[in-house]
This record gives structure tokens, C-alpha cells and sequence, in this order.
């Protein structure tokens, strides 16, 4: 990344701290990246810390959880020190966050449109002829190819897909600077994984967005992404290229894709991860560009 | 002293432990950890200590008891509050209602009691049932429930007992009878719910029938609600027996139970007020103890909050 | 011996205007001792097809032969001594107030074994879980012991086949590989007949010799493992599922 370009985020030794009743529980610890207008995937497993990276960005840790870092900024400007008020603001206009399942996300008793419309001039102050036109263009840009019904159509009548589709035409009407995708696809089906994926792809290209991919899946996130954190029990314990994924060398990356079963590469056994307490322990890698 | 603390957290740990080696030590474990839970919420141990003041009150009743609670003194009639010999004064017979009081958490734990064990088994017996087999099953059970909710709760005691004869034995009977629909209909949705899980499915591959599955499967978790909702209904089967006993259809004179000592106190209310007052504030304390548990109680046993973490 | 055979199996819920059709005229065929796999999407039908054999869905039409016996509408008593079946879900195949140790209790004395403790840990073994995880709730475990548990359980009569619904689904992947694995020793250990359902390509490529493709309740195509990995379907709909398994491919507008 060239000196002169600000990035959209940076964030430096970030902590979420829970405290439990057998003492301080860190899910994130010292996690530090920087986000550029690019593709950020963040992978690891259950457990690790990767959606809590991300919830942690929006400050959307629930009480009694605690956040903390040496600086977390967005486009210089230091989240830490903004009030609840002001990161309404930030929320939903500057950042917004796509969650896995889009039908615990969307209001079930109000119409597509009324929500898309709603999330816009929430942040926009539009009047309702333009909010219209917004949502209306909105939809068309998530390639929905009949925008008018699902404009009036309430999500149980959507599926899977549409409802994702949906969920992200809601997430850009306001022209986020980053959109936090947390597992977008992983409750879709391959075939309706790739128009998801492709959408975003193209809102980053054409709008220059920068984008926080979260993920399980390490194939998914090697060939969508363009770097890639993988984090293991809350640090990030390698960072690389994601095309480049495949020739990580950290045991824990390693040991992931060698568990991965292959169509290309048939083995009688798939490799059990072996987990080493160092990886936990050692501090978390930051960024060498 | 050093000893016995080693000694406590060891058994500490042997509850706690997240291996447990025997059958006893797990079911202990998940009591303690019921216990730890319920123990950390201030409000439902005031309200467990209420519920024990009153078990220990009833069992205690002769011993503590500073007068024969049928004893009457018409010389010594209506003293007031804080009189000599009379803590909480007489009532219009000259009974000491400090006695009368503690005899009558006898009576109000009988009837507790009672209801406790025959309406919810009967709601859960007939909710369940009707939640798994389905059908007409359902069908006809549901309405039979519909009939019995289509009437407030006190009218249709009054009729029962108003059928059946004054007395305390027919109150809780008219009480258990008012009170059970609402437990069928909370055990058939849980039914509902269960039915359809894997695990259920899982053990009908075992080649279970529908009465092992019912009994062993699907009322182990309708339990934990039901309790839940029976603590919070006492306060109401409390008042509903206190009521009855407030017409005359419940426990007859001179039983000291505490809606009939309202009743009889009811005529001297404005210059006597402490004669209705004092058993109208023992009703309110035991309701609002078991309100007060009914409320911890479903933090400990929901099952859809305990469980996963 | 054919360890499953259906021929023209229709499944479907509900009545007159409200009948879906979640199963049309499937056949196919498992030979004793193979792995078949089941994939499709959600809604093609696949899990419907295990849950018709198991006789978990009532509304069905069809010829069912499975481990030697002609299906009915009920399922003999000896039947699920043959028969048994691992959930997608261990999270929701556990009873959340039954400890390991009484989930397999019940299950052994359901199929009428007496030395029960003495069988407990022998199961627990087998699966790779120490008697220390025999008196723990479900909520004590994590995903993968809950997985192991729920194998141990359907091992526990002595199938001769295995019905797997999405065995690793839920779980992630470092952990789906000791399941995957398990499963593959078991099957060796024992000569286990496997019908394996999953939406994952590489999954049932790795688990199975044949594989069976469902598309909107219809078996669109049945091709061997070897076909598969060659990337040579004669299915469009089948082309179209593996390149879109291999990872996401950036079209040339967005490049």
C-alpha cells in the first residue's frame, strides 16, 4: 500500500475483555490491521475472536464486555473517544455490518422497502420521494431483477439469498465507507454464494469501499479476499496475501488446510490439527507490508 | 480451621468439576450449579426465606405458639396490638391471633401443598398427551381445557365447592380443579416444541414408544416451566383459598385460616383494624415469597437460557 | 446383497392444494459395505430420502428395501438394530438434560443389552471419548465430543448401516476432519454400509465411492467418485455445483 493514501481503518493492539466469575476473559487480544480499499478477510474457527474483531469495530460489545486499544481510528478519526451519540453516526452510515442470517436481521412486520427506506433516511435526512428512489436503486444494484415486489414484499417471503441480498442493499443505502460482512454466505448454498460474493465484489471495485470479510471457509476467503488475517484463540497469528494463502506457513493455517478434505487432492486421512499452547500464548502478529 | 477450608473447597471442586466421575456427583453438580445461580440473585433468597420462616412456623406451630390458638376469652376480647400476653392482640372471641396466625400456616401449607401436586401434574398429564399424540386426542382434551379457562378462576371454585360442600378438603379440590388448564396449555406448547427435535427423533430410532418418550423425554423439560409458573400462581391459589375462606366455603370456624380470620375480622375493620389487617399482611408476605422464588426459579430452570453458553 | 435399494421413492407433506413434493421418483441403489453419497441444496430432498427410510415422514410412495427387509409404513423392532442414523445438528441431537452416560444407557436397554455398564465405556471408547466424558450434559461438551456422542449412540445396537444427515456441518473444520476420519475407521472396523448426506462436494468426495445428485426433490445424476474428481458430470446443474464448491471465481467484468 503506497505512504500517501490514508487508510479507512487502522487499529492497534485491540482487547475485548470479558470478565466471567472465574476471572478476565480475553476473546480479542492485541489484535492490530489496518483496512485500505480492499478486501480484508478474517478467518479461524469458532472461538477465535474473528466476529468480536469485527463487532469490536462498531463498539457493539455488550455490556459487561470491555474494549480497549492503543488506537482504533477510522479514517483518523479515533473511535475509542467518540461518545454512544456519535457512533450512531458512525453506524449503519460510515460502517455498516452484514450478519450471517439475514432473517434474524431484518424486521419481520415491515415491508423490504419501508426498512431499506428507513435505514437511508435514518442517516440521510432524505424526504420520502428520495429515499424511494434510493431503495429502489439500491435493490437494483444487488441485481434483485424485480425490485417493485420485493420493495413490498416482508422477508418471510424471501429466501435465503434474496433476503442476504436484501440485507446488503439495506447495509449500502447510506453509502458506508466499510461494510463488516460476518459469515454473509455461510447460510447460503454454494450456487446463491456466488452472486452474494460477486455483488460485493463489485460495490468495492465501483465505490472504492473497503470491506471486512469474516469467514470459516478458508477456500472462500483465499480466492475472494485480498489479505487475509487468520486468528486463533483471539490474535491474529499470520497475515498474507490471499492468493497466497495456500502457501502459509503457520502451523495452525497449515494445519487448516491440510484438515480440509479435497476434491483435486484425495487422501485416505485428512490431517488432525494438532494444537500448540504457544500459538495461544505468543503476541499477535502485526501487518509487515 | 485451615482444615475444614480445604475440606470445603475440595468438595467445592468435586461439585464444579467438569468430569464428573459418578452419576451422584453429576447430578449434585447440576443442583449446586442451580444453587450458585439462584443463590447470586438477593431478592429470591428473601423470598426462599420467607417460604422456610412459614415451613418452619407450621412444623413449629405448638412449640411457638404462646396460646392454644381455640381458646376463647370473651373478657380478654379485640385488645390491641402489643397488649400483655397478646403480641398482636385478640379477636372478637378473645383468641390471641398471634396463634391463630401460626396455626394457620399450617393450614396454608396444606392447601399449598395439595394444589401444588395435583394441578400441575394434571396439567402436565393432559398437556403433554395431548401434545404428542396429536389429533383428536388433542382435540378433545383442548377444548375440555377451553371449557374449564372460559371461567374466572374464583366463580368456578365457588361452584365446585358450592357442589361439593363447604370444608378445606373440597376447597383444594375446587382450587386444583380451576387451576390446572393453564399448565395443560403451557405443557402442550413446550409439547409442541420437543416433538419435533432431533433428539426426539433420535430415540424413536431406538424403537422408544410414545410412553417413554413422554415420560422420560418431553416431562423432564415441561418440569423446569412448570414449576416456574406454579411459584408464580401460589400467590393466586393462596388468595383463591383465602377468598373461599373469607365466604365460608373454606375452612370452617374456629380453623385459624387466615382468609376465614379476615372475614370474621372484616366486621370490626374500622375499630379494630389490626383483627383483618394482620392476616391480610401473612397472606401478602407468603404470596409475594413465592413470587419472589417463582422469579429466581426461571432464571435457574428455562431451560432455553441454562444449557448452552 | 444390496444394503439399500429405493426405487421410485415420492415423499411429500401436506394435502390437496397445500402438498409439497419434497422427494420425486428417486432410485438408487447402495450395495452392502459401500459409501453413497447424497448431495444437493437445501430443499432438493436429500435428508428427506434418510428420513423416509427411517420412518420419520409419514406420506410416502415407492419401493424401499433396506438391509434385506421390504418397507412398510411401520418399522419392525429389529429393524433399527440395523438401522441407525447421525443428525446434522449435535447441538439439537442431544437431550439438554440427559447426561452421556443415561442417552446411552437408554439406548442400549431400548435394544435390550443387560451389562450395561460394562458397555458404556466400550462405546465411549470407541468413539474416542475417555469414561471421563461418560456423567457430562451435553452442555459440558463441545461440538465435536456432542458429534462423537451421538455416533457413539447410533453405534451403539450394531448397525449394518449408517445413515449420516450432514455429520460435520456444524462444525468447524479442523474439528470435521477428526469426525470425518472416525467415521472412515469405523467403517473399516465394522464393514458399515454408509448413505451420507451433505451439501460439501469435498466432504462426500472424501467419504463416499458414489455419489448421487439431488436438484429440486429429482436425483439428477448418480456418477462415481472418480468421475467427480475429474470434473466430468454430464449434468449441467451438477458442472454448474462443482465449479461453484472449488471457491469463489471473480468474473471478468469486476477483474
Amino acid at each position: 500500500m503506497s505512504e500517501q493514501m490514508p487508510n479507512l481503518v487502522d487499529v492497534d493492539d485491540l482487547w475485548v475483555k470479558f470478565p466471567t466469575r472465574t476471572g478476565m476473559f480475553d476473546a480479542v487480544r492485541g489484535v492490530s490491521f489496518s483496512l485500505g480499499k480492499e478486501r480484508l478477510g478474517i478467518v479461524g474457527e469458532s472461538g477465535s475472536g474473528k466476529s468480536m474483531t469485527g463487532r469490536a469495530l462498531l463498539r457493539l460489545i455488550r455490556k459487561p464486555g470491555i474494549v480497549e486499544a492503543k488506537q482504533m481510528k477510522l479514517m483518523g478519526e479515533d473511535l475509542l473517544s467518540k461518545t454512544e451519540q456519535e457512533m450512531r453516526d458512525v453506524r449503519g452510515q460510515r460502517i455498516s455490518m452484514v450478519m450471517q442470517d439475514p432473517k434474524f436481521s431484518l424486521n419481520p412486520v415491515m415491508t423490504i422497502g419501508d426498512q431499506i427506506m428507513e435505514a437511508y433516511s435514518l442517516h440521510a435526512k432524505a424526504t420520502k420521494r428520495d429515499a424511494k428512489d434510493k431503495a429502489m436503486e439500491m435493490l437494483k444494484a444487488v441485481t434483485i431483477r424485480d425490485p417493485d415486489r420485493v420493495f413490498r414484499a416482508y422477508p418471510h417471503e424471501m429466501s435465503g439469498g434474496m433476503g442476504q441480498r436484501v440485507m446488503i442493499a439495506m447495509m449500502l443505502a447510506p453509502d458506508p465507507e466499510i461494510l463488516i460482512a460476518d459469515e454473509p454466505t455461510s447460510a447460503l448454498d454454494v450456487s446463491v454464494q456466488g452472486q452474494v460474493l460477486s455483488i460485493m465484489d463489485r460495490l468495492v471495485e465501483e465505490r472504492g469501499m473497503g470491506l471486512i470479510f469474516i469467514s470459516h471457509d478458508l477456500n472462500l476467503v483465499s480466492s475472494f479476499c485480498d489479505r487475509v488475517l487468520i486468528m486463533y484463540a483471539g490474535r491474529v497469528v499470520e497475515t498474507c496475501r490471499a492468493d497466497k494463502l495456500h502457501e502459509a506457513q503457520h502451523p495452525y493455517t497449515r494445519g487448516l488446510l491440510n484438515s480440509l478434505p479435497r476434491l483435486d487432492q484425495p487422501r485416505d486421512r485428512l490431517e488432525v490439527l494438532k494444537r500448540d499452547d504457544a500459538w495461544r500464548d505468543a503476541a499477535s502478529v502485526v501487518e509487515t507490508s | 480451621m485451615s482444615a475444614t477450608d480445604t475440606e470445603n473447597q475440595s468438595l467445592r471442586q468435586w461439585l464444579l468439576s467438569e468430569a464428573p466421575m459418578s452419576r451422584r456427583q453429576a447430578r449434585m453438580g447440576a443442583f449446586y450449579q442451580g444453587w450458585l445461580t439462584l443463590k447470586s440473585n438477593r431478592l429470591t433468597m428473601i423470598g426462599l426465606g420467607i417460604l422456610l420462616t412459614l415451613l418452619f412456623v407450621a412444623f413449629m406451630a405448638p412449640l411457638i405458639a404462646p396460646h392454644d390458638p381455640f381458646v376463647q376469652n370473651l373478657a380478654n376480647r379485640l385488645q390491641p396490638i402489643g397488649s400483655d400476653q397478646h403480641l398482636l392482640g385478640t379477636d372478637s372471641l378473645g383468641r390471641d391471633i398471634l396463634s391463630r396466625l401460626i396455626y394457620g400456616a399450617r393450614i396454608t401449607l396444606y392447601i399449598v401443598t395439595l394444589v401444588a401436586l395435583i394441578a400441575p401434574i394434571a396439567g402436565l398429564f393432559v398437556g403433554t398427551v395431548a401434545g404428542y399424540v396429536g389429533g383428536w386426542a388433542d382435540a378433545v382434551l383442548m377444548r375440555i381445557t377451553d371449557i374449564f379457562l372460559a371461567f374466572p378462576r374464583l366463580v368456578l371454585a365457588l361452584a365446585f365447592v358450592a357442589a361439593l360442600g363447604a370444608g378445606i378438603e373440597n376447597a383444594v379440590i375446587a382450587i386444583s380443579l380451576t387451576a390446572w388448564p393453564p399448565y395443560a396449555r403451557i405443557a402442550r406448547a413446550e409439547t409442541l416444541t420437543i416433538r419435533g427435535a432431533d433428539y426426539i427423533s433420535a430415540v424413536k430410532l431406538q424403537g422408544a414408544g410414545p410412553i417413554r418418550i413422554i415420560t422420560k423425554h418431553i416431562w423432564p423439560l415441561c418440569i423446569s416451566s412448570l414449576i416456574v409458573r406454579v411459584a408464580l400462581d401460589m400467590a393466586g391459589i393462596i388468595l383463591a383459598a383465602a377468598g373461599l375462606g373469607f365466604l365460608g366455603l373454606g375452612a370452617q370456624p374456629p380453623s385459624p385460616e387466615w382468609g376465614a380470620m379476615i372475614s370474621e375480622g372484616r366486621k370490626f375493620l374500622l375499630d379494630f383494624w389490626w383483627v383483618a389487617t394482620i392476616p391480610g399482611l401473612a397472606i401478602f408476605t407468603v404470596s409475594l415469597g413465592f413470587n419472589l422464588l417463582g422469579d429466581g426459579l426461571r432464571d435457574v430452570l428455562d431451560p432455553k437460557d441454562s444449557g448452552d453458553e | 446383497m444390496s444394503g439399500v435399494e429405493i426405487e421410485n421413492l415420492n415423499v411429500w407433506f401436506g394435502d390437496g392444494e397445500d402438498r409439497v413434493d419434497a422427494v420425486i421418483d428417486a432410485s438408487l441403489r447402495v450395495e452392502s459395505g459401500a459409501s453413497f453419497g447424497l448431495v444437493g441444496e437445501s430443499g432438493s430432498g436429500k435428508s428427506t430420502i434418510l428420513r423416509a427410510i427411517t420412518g420419520l415422514v409419514p406420506t410416502w410412495s415407492g419401493k424401499m428395501v433396506v438391509a434385506g427387509e421390504e418397507l412398510g409404513d411401520s418399522r419392525s423392532a429389529t429393524f433399527f438394530n440395523k438401522v441407525q442414523m447421525v443428525f446434522q445438528d449435535p447441538y439439537a441431537s442431544l437431550h439438554p438434560r440427559h447426561s452421556v452416560d443415561q442417552v446411552l444407557s437408554e439406548t442400549l436397554h431400548l435394544h435390550g443389552y443387560d451389562d450395561i455398564d460394562k458397555r458404556v465405556p466400550k462405546l465411549l471408547e470407541d468413539v474416542g471419548l475417555g469414561t471421563s466424558f461418560r456423567f457430562r450434559y451435553p452442555h459440558q461438551l463441545s461440538g465435536g465430543q456432542r458429534q462423537r456422542v451421538a455416533i457413539a449412540r447410533a453405534l451403539a445396537p450394531k448397525p449394518e448401516i449408517l445413515l449420516l444427515d450432514e455429520p460435520t456441518s456444524a462444525l468447524d473444520v479442523s474439528v470435521q476432519a477428526e469426525i470425518l476420519n472416525l467415521l472412515v475407521d469405523l467403517r473399516e472396523e465394522r464393514k458399515l454400509t454408509y448413505v451420507m448426506v451433505s451439501h460439501d462436494l469435498a466432504v462426500v468426495g472424501h467419504m463416499c465411492e458414489q455419489i448421487a445428485v439431488m436438484q429440486h426433490g429429482k436425483v439428477v445424476e448418480i456418477m462415481s467418485v472418480e468421475e467427480m474428481r475429474a470434473m466430468r458430470p454430464q449434468n449441467e446443474y451438477t458442472k454448474h455445483l462443482l465449479t461453484s464448491s472449488l471457491g469463489y471465481s471473480r468474473p471478468e467484468s469486476v477483474r
